[in-house]
């Protein structure tokens, strides 16, 4: 599942990212399921905030990593998308 | 990104057949736990015949008291556990299960209500929530009242069920329904699926039971037959295409009929851990089936030092153990031989191959085992009872 650029992405209730500092690095919470979040996906993490929408999360990295639109696009949507299909992000 | 699932732990219980536990040589690596099952009491409304507990259910005067429970949740934090499963028996019949969810949350643990959804949990979830719980997983025994409430042995539980499904859904708690499958309601996998979507459940749950404990003792009443099991494969397969973003559906295989054993909690003291409701800190919650391993108590000793030094959590540590054909199998570190516990029940002998294996010697037999279980007369069920237990099966029941 693939994103859309108008789609408003936010963590629900029972999604949690947190800093493992036993393990010193991000996880993000979910019933029965834990995921390791890279620096990267962490980024991302920290614009899904239920008021932004990917393609203005997109913008953001584009200008913070300076990097071109649709190579971190490509990325973001399929990311989020991914954990939208497996109902981590809701939007 | 990697994910990883804590579902599907294993169990067991069984013959009186004396067989030392290896000796690990060397101590193996120790990482970090992921998840801590939190059994914090053995009452329950509910009579399931395949319930996970052991056949010598503890009473309420055994259980720990709620500062040592927020004790051992505060070593656990500290140990990396990051899940923790409030289980039981029903975990609301604890009074205290809303202060034990609140010590959790400060200490940042994820926690997850694992409930029946009768009894106490519907006048509790919301202050449960208030205390910040993160996630409801509640039970179902089917997808209609009267199968429901034939298996659970409580008139009126189903309907119960369903009103208490709909408050977690009303206060935006994530829910998930957990649907034990077997012979009594493999019919209704399908009608199980639509009702999850229907009560707006994120995931469910078709887990075929494991047979241990209760189930163990049940197996000829609950054994499937092969092609409703296929059957019942299928269908869940094609719900997940296109039930995608919609609902999420983990599945749990019967292992009778499997290829290759489950990777049993992910491997022995690797992942996980589990509180009894008196302070026995095991593997799994089927570990003290296992003859001749001596689990420390919470009561004695910190969380972390028994994760770490208890001799029955390096018993089956790592690899180093295994015998062949697991040790040069390439299955060997994805699913680390199977179950310790199905292995001593069913074979006599933990440190075998998981019989659920297509390599082991004993895997015809045991499959030949569940066929003729499933085509025979369904026996009685065997209802959950505390002080109820039955004689342990002999050790000619090894195959």
């Amino acid at each position: 599942m693939i994103a859309a650029e108008t789609d408003v992405p936010r963590l629900p209730r029972g999604v949690k990212l947190k800093f493992d500092a036993v393990r010193q690095r991000h996880v993000l919470l979910a019933p029965e399921r834990a995921f390791d979040i890279d620096a990267i996906a962490a980024a991302v993490l920290a614009l899904v905030d239920g008021a932004r929408t990917c393609g203005e999360i997109v913008d953001a990295l584009a200008v913070q990593y300076d990097e071109q639109r649709e190579v971190i696009a490509g990325d973001v949507l399929a990311m989020i998308g991914d954990l939208v299909a497996r109902r981590v992000i809701e939007r | 990104m990697n994910e990883t699932s804590q579902s599907a732990p294993g169990p067991e219980l069984a013959a009186d057949v004396i067989e030392p536990g290896p000796k690990a040589a060397r101590k193996p690596p120790v990482g970090h736990p992921i998840g801590l099952l939190a059994e914090l009491t053995h009452r329950c409304p509910l009579r399931c015949p395949y319930c996970s507990n052991p056949l010598e259910l503890e009473r309420r005067d055994g259980e720990l008291d709620t500062a040592t429970w927020k004790r051992v949740l505060s070593e656990a934090a500290a140990l990396g556990v990051l899940h923790v499963h409030l289980s039981g028996g029903e975990p609301t019949a604890r009074p205290d299960l809303v202060e034990l969810t609140a010590h959790c949350a400060k200490e940042g643990l994820y926690t997850n209500l694992i409930t029946s959804g009768i009894g106490r949990a519907p006048g509790m979830i919301d202050a449960l929530f208030d205390a910040g719980l993160d996630h409801v997983q509640l039970s179902v025994q089917g997808a209609s009242a009267p199968t429901a409430d034939r298996i659970g042995g409580y008139k009126g539980g189903h309907e119960a069920k369903l009103a208490f499904a709909r408050r977690v859904v009303e206060l935006g708690l994530p829910l998930t329904l957990n649907a034990v499958i077997h012979r009594g309601n493999i019919d209704e996998v399908e009608d199980i699926l639509a009702l999850a979507v229907a009560l707006k459940a994120k995931r469910l749950e078709v887990a075929h039971t494991q047979y241990y404990g209760w189930a163990y003792v049940n197996r000829a009443a609950l054994m499937p037959a092969r092609p409703d099991v296929d059957r019942s494969i299928a269908l869940v397969e094609e719900a997940r295409k296109r039930l995608e973003g919609v609902l999420v559906i983990d599945m749990v295989i019967p292992d009778y009929y499997a290829r290759y054993p489950k990777p049993c909690t992910g491997g022995w003291g690797h992942r996980t851990l589990n509180v009894t409701p008196t302070g026995k800190v095991l593997p799994c919650h089927a570990a003290e089936s296992i003859p001749g391993l001596d689990f420390w108590s919470v009561r004695d000793r910190a969380l972390g030092d028994i994760w770490r030094e208890n001799p029955a959590f390096n018993a089956f540590r790592g690899t180093d153990w295994m015998p062949e054909p697991c040790q040069s199998c390439e299955r060997r570190d994805m699913d680390f031989g199977g179950c310790r516990c199905q292995a001593m029940a069913l074979v006599g002998d933990a440190s075998a191959t998981d019989p659920a294996c297509s390599k082991s010697p004993f895997h015809a037999r045991m499959e030949a085992l569940a066929t003729l279980e499933a085509t025979g007369a369904a026996p009685d069920y065997i209802y959950r009872t505390i002080g109820g237990a039955p004689a342990p099966r002999e050790a000619e029941a090894h195959l």
